[in-house]
């Protein structure tokens, strides 16, 4: 079984992240960039699998800038075998629909069993490219899984609704995501670390891929055109609890017409 | 006017679903609106006074035996005829698990632009323009769409408004669906609704709590205080990891974003993730035991004191209050 697990490099949710005013692209340069902790989930889907069944082969791959690499390295160390890193001029300023038009020429000819992704980035909030690449691929996709189940011929699991959830299941190959009910991910250890070093992790152009950027560039592709920040919240009066702050809320609430 | 087409989701046991009224009120804003659904053959005809009064000029119903087995594919197909079909605009769906789906297949299919988590739309001089609330609200975004059809998700909850009734034309066709490319449904675990309760999204008001409740059981506070205001219940990630509520109640950066009139942080630290989904708030009140928590930099009104405490006395003078 071969599983390719898709990796999205994104700025660290623990630190404030900003957006380019001019451009309202992403500022990728304040703040750490880190692997989204969702991809970390759905390559420990893959890793799971791996560890009970010898012989598969996991591969993450990732389209994005020259710092994607750590994310990479960092997926290797928690036991990937190989990684792919897909990085070229033209993509900068891509859009979902280019991302996943991208990432489904690099995994067309890979012979892969599986795709799993997570259900959505923490930064674009977006959770349509692995359908996207799906589409491409002509292949069945099933989403926002939060548990999966593999096998030699299918993937099954519950899949996140919109009220409560469904159980449904898909022939192989097919492309699944993952949320965060899913698989916690392990730590990366020392061995892991070290052995990292020595995994291949393969750069890859448009070119190399057979992608024509002029090609891409006639697909619809949304763009921004404004980015404006909101003023920051304040914080507001304070109070220590000395045996009646509940009614003091009930005043305050009142004050401004909420109860 | 163009045609804008509004994908409909329809709920395991037939009903529309709560998003279709803010998505014709958008499309409406844009063109004429077209409501698209993909039901079981003969089912449709049932949907057609519900959607009128929704605003929908016209319904495009495409059949399927595979609606409720296939997952996915046959609104695909339906939303695909309709796009062919009808040379739409755009097309507007929800941000849903579902709509989200759809929107992506149909975007590569159509070679369109697509557009997520938009939060309002226009129109400029024929140019579809789309807003977002990027980063928690952190920052106001415009986009648009350089080539192709565009087609857009729109965050649940975001747009309240509602269009103008109208007498639809219905057109209904016949889907092939094509299985061999298709995820299988096994089964629907749809929980009964039992709860008079807001829903969440788009509530005027929150109540949610966190870890600092303890347990499922102590959780009650929550719901008690919500119901006292009249409110939805949210949570932290930290309170649905522990099994004191379900997932759908997530509050943040990966859950549900909220924007409402009052928000209620009960035993919640305000990690910047949780912050990421309710800082837009008007009002926002928290509770906490530790004066360091970080929730209290966002907080309008903050108490530092213990929820089992503080909750009950406020309980108590909301019902004073209301008698
Ligand atoms: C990628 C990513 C995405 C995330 N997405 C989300 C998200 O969508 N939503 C989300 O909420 N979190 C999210 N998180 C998790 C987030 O970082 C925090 O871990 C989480 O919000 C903490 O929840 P909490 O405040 O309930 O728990 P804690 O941080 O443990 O806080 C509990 C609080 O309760 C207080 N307390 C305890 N007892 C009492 C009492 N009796 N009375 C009053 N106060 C009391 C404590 O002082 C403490 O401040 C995400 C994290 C990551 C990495």
């Amino acid at each position: 079984m071969k599983i390719v697990v898709l990796v999205k490099q994104v700025p660290d949710t623990e630190w404030e992240r900003k957006l380019e005013p001019a451009t309202g692209l992403l500022d990728r340069l304040t703040g750490e960039n880190v692997a989204d902790e969702i991809n970390e989930r759905a390559l420990e889907v893959a890793l799971r699998y791996k560890d009970s069944h010898k012989g598969t082969e996991v591969v993450v791959l990732s389209m994005g800038p020259a710092s994607t690499t750590k994310a990479l390295r960092k997926a290797l160390s928690m036991g990937a075998d190989s990684a792919v890193h897909i990085l070229d001029d033209a993509l900068a300023g891509a859009d979902v629909g280019w991302t996943a038009e991208v990432l489904a020429a690099a995994l067309k000819d890979s012979s892969f069993d599986l795709v799993i992704a997570g259900n959505e980035s923490t930064d674009g909030r977006g959770g349509v490219v692995p359908a996207m690449v799906a589409e491409h691929l002509g292949l069945p996709f099933l989403g926002s899984l939060n548990s999966a189940e593999i096998s030699e011929q299918s993937v099954s699991g519950e899949r996140r609704g919109e009220v409560g959830t469904l159980t449904a299941h898909a022939s192989l190959p097919a492309v699944v995501s993952v949320t965060e009910r899913s698989a916690e991910a392990r730590f990366a250890n020392f061995k892991g670390i070290m052995m990292a070093k020595r995994k291949p992790l393969a750069t890859v152009s448009l070119r190399d891929l057979g992608v024509d950027p002029a090609a891409l560039a006639g697909t619809g592709r949304s763009v921004v055109m404004t980015a404006s920040q909101r003023p920051a919240r304040t914080a507001g009066k304070k109070i220590i609890d000395e045996g009646n702050a509940g009614i003091e809320l009930a005043e305050f609430l009142v004050a401004g017409r909420l109860i | 006017m163009s045609n804008v087409l509004v994908f409909i989701e329809i709920s395991s046991t037939g009903k529309i679903s709560n998003t279709a009224p803010a998505l014709l009120a958008a499309a409406a804003k844009l063109g004429t609106p077209v409501a698209v659904v993909a039901t079981a053959p003969g089912a449709g005809a049932g949907l057609t006074d519900e959607l009128g009064a929704l605003g929908a000029a016209r319904i495009y119903v495409g059949e399927s035996d595979a609606v409720g087995t296939l997952l996915v594919s046959p609104q695909l197909e339906a939303l695909s005829a309709a796009a062919a079909a009808l040379e739409p605009a755009a097309v507007l769906v929800s941000n849903s698990v579902d709509g989200r789906e759809v929107a992506a297949r149909l975007a590569v299919r159509t070679r369109g632009g697509l557009i997520a988590d938009a939060v309002d739309v226009r129109s400029d001089d024929g140019k579809i323009i789309a807003t977002h609330s990027a980063f928690g609200g952190a920052y106001t975004v415009e986009s648009t769409v350089e080539a192709g059809l565009p087609i857009l998700t729109i965050r649940q909850g975001a747009i309240e408004d509602q269009a103008s009734p109208a007498a639809p034309e219905v057109t209904t066709v016949s889907l092939a669906v094509d299985a061999h490319n298709s995820a299988v449904i096994d089964e629907v675990n749809d929980p009964v609704v039992d709860s008079e309760r807001p829903e969440l999204r788009g509530a005027a008001k929150v109540v949610s709590g966190g870890r600092g409740l303890g347990s499922k059981e102590k959780f009650v506070l929550v719901e008690q205080l919500a119901d006292a205001l009249g409110a939805a219940v949210g949570a932290s990630r930290a309170a649905v990891d522990a099994g004191y509520v379900p997932q759908t109640s997530q509050v943040g950066q990966t859950g549900v974003t909220v924007s409402p009139q009052l928000y209620v942080a009960l035993g919640i630290s305000g990690a910047i993730q949780h912050r990421a989904g309710m800082q837009t708030a008007k009002t926002i009140v928290a509770i906490n035991k530790d004066a360091d928590a970080p929730i209290f930099d966002v907080a309008d009104f903050g108490i530092v004191g213990d929820v089992f405490t503080v909750v009950p006395q406020l309980i108590d003078a909301i019902e004073a209050r209301a008698n």
